[in-house]
């Protein structure tokens, strides 16, 4: 089974979030880049794959040099080979079409069911509309075997199991697996990870159906409003016709 | 030209999403001077939905289509946007609806704008505000295809009466076999309980509770409210509580009317899948605890008295309010 799971460049969870150039760029002065959580998930499980059933797996990325490092953490959890697709990441539609290109190729795609930066939650779908591969969103445990994949997903309130057949796309998250199996990666899986290949490919033309203009931060939160612990008359009131909550 | 609007329901009832869906159609729709087009798929009384301003309801009844499938319902509103030439479809945040937007996005050649949190800034150029960085920052989109794919917030517009009367039709779309290479097994609900997903209120416990056995009061408190319960990344891991609750970065994502926290110190992890929540209320003995900067009101206390005597004052409330 030959395994692509999609990789987003990310920044670390508790990077303070800055704007340049007139709030219309992120900036990344200072911000530490990391792989994006839903994805981590999904790479821990197709690892398992490989483990216990010898998958291939590929790690693949679009986006600029930067974010090798990413990749190259990828390759010391274990995957066996990156794939840079060397463009800017300009919107959803536009990136799922560039890893449609390489997808094709695979018999399963794991994709984080959204990145933490833009929080679009449109890669995964795209990709099996473009492909036409069969698709579990929001995957909270997936089972291959032979061609028939068992996946559980979840709903709103609850979780439903699905049976579907390969070639899949499967939206990630937790569940796939679960934190305390994430991989820190060894010295030997860095070392391993230097050796092993990362082919950088140039993009496929395509059009962009959105477009980022700029960004703005919350308007900066007045002060708590404190009430004291023998008060929640008085907090009840707040929350009813100041807040108008309850 | 009309705005078509995905409404979603279960179990043949509309969920509230759905009819927020259609207040915010209804308010583009009023922008630029057109009419509302919903879909529904085995609803049951689809006239409701003109008290939220639908002008015609595509009405589906399908038994094929009675368990959700992302693909076939995302080709069924396909079908249904050519047969009124819309060009503005919005959805809700609902699992069902993000897990079929993006396919109806590429099915339509159509720009999807996610996390949507207000009616569109401007309509030429198509623009909308969305959250981004997990809810840590705004961000302005253009869509700039031809036709538009709007995934609206939960509880961001809020419900809006509208009374027209929606004329209803039978709408028989064709269906793909190739779509129905998915099928559920199983679905798994906890039934009588709120989703987090659906609820106005969420009440959430974490660490300062201590131990699984002290969450009847979380649970008294979310009933008294109406709020469905929730907990923080620490209680799962530590298995007080099943994942299924835990709210976070990596957990649930909340954008409720009011969020309470009981116990919970406040991670940037945990804020930032809790921040869309319009009031947060933050109970803690803990003064330094940093969920006080992200709250709208607090009370710095002990939980184990102060959860209780406020679920009693809140039954007062109700009784005196009902």
């Amino acid at each position: 089974m030959k395994i692509l799971v999609c990789i987003s460049h990310v920044p670390d969870t508790t990077s303070k979030i800055n704007f340049t150039e007139g709030d219309q760029k992120f900036d990344t002065n200072g911000v530490q880049f990391i792989i994006n959580p839903n994805d981590e998930f999904g790479l821990t499980r197709a690892m398992w794959f490989k483990e216990k059933q010898g998958a291939e797996v590929t790690v693949v990325n679009v986006g600029e040099n930067t974010t090798e490092p990413t990749l190259r953490k990828a390759l010391a959890i274990g995957a066996d080979q990156a794939i840079r697709i060397n463009t800017s990441p300009t919107d959803g539609y536009y990136t799922a079409v560039q890893l449609a290109e390489v997808a094709k190729d695979y018999d399963l795609v794991i994709a984080g069911k959204e990145s933490i930066d833009y929080n679009g939650g449109m890669v995964p779908g795209m990709l099996a509309g473009l492909t036409g591969f069969n698709f579990v969103n929001n995957c909270i445990g997936l089972e291959i075997d032979g061609d028939t994949a068992t996946a559980t997903r979840e709903i709103d309130g609850g979780k439903e199991s699905l049976k579907t057949s390969l070639p899949l796309v499967v939206g990630g998250q937790k569940g796939l697996v679960e934190e305390s199996d994430l991989k820190i990666p060894n010295v030997r899986g860095i070392m391993m990870a230097r050796k092993k290949p990362l082919t950088v490919q140039e993009p496929i033309d395509t059009e962009n159906l959105t477009k980022a203009i700029s960004f703005e931060k919350p308007a900066p939160k007045g002060d708590v409003k404190l009430v004291a612990p023998d008060q929640l008359d008085n907090l009840i009131n707040l929350l009813h016709t100041e807040a108008k909550v309850i | 030209m009309s705005i078509l609007v995905y409404t979603e329901s279960e179990n043949g009832k509309f969920k509230k999403s759905a009819l927020e869906v259609a207040s915010y159609a209804k308010g583009i729709a009023d922008e630029l001077g057109t009419s509302v087009v919903a879909v529904t798929v085995n609803a049951q009384d689809s006239s409701i939905l003109g008290n939220y301003g639908v002008d015609k309801v595509l009405e589906v009844k399908n038994d094929a289509l009675s368990n959700f499938n992302a693909k076939a319902y995302a080709d069924v509103l396909k079908q249904a946007a050519e047969q009124v030439s819309s060009k503005i479809i919005v959805v809700s945040s609902s699992a069902n609806s993000k897990y079929l937007a993006p396919l109806l996005a590429v099915g339509l050649q159509a720009g999807y704008a996610s996390n949507v949190v207000a009616l569109p800034v401007s309509t030429t150029p198509f623009k909308v505000k969305r959250t981004a960085f997990s809810n840590k920052a705004f961000n302005f989109t253009e869509i700039t295809s031809d036709i538009k794919v709007i995934g609206l917030s939960n509880n961001a517009y809020g419900l809006k009466e509208n009374n027209t009367s929606a004329s209803i039709e039978p709408f028989e779309p064709s269906l793909n076999d190739k779509d129905f290479d998915i099928t559920v097994n199983a679905v798994d609900k906890t039934t009588g309980k709120i989703a987090i997903a659906d609820a106005e209120i969420v009440v959430s416990g974490g660490r300062g509770l201590k131990g699984p056995e002290n969450w009847g009061m979380i649970e008294d408190l979310a009933e008294v409210l109406g709020a469905a319960t929730a907990c923080s990344k620490p209680v799962s891991d530590m298995g007080w509580r099943p994942h299924s609750e835990h709210v976070g970065q990596t957990g649930k994502p909340v954008a409720a009317n009011l969020y309470v926290a009981v116990g919970i110190s406040g991670a940037i992890q945990h804020l930032a899948g809790v921040n869309a929540s319009k009031v947060k209320l933050v109970i803690n003995n803990d003064p330094e605890a940093p969920f006080f900067k992200a709250a709208d009101y607090g009370v710095v206390g002990d939980a184990f008295k102060v959860v209780p005597e406020l679920i009693e004052k809140l039954k007062e409330f109700k009784a005196n309010n009902a």
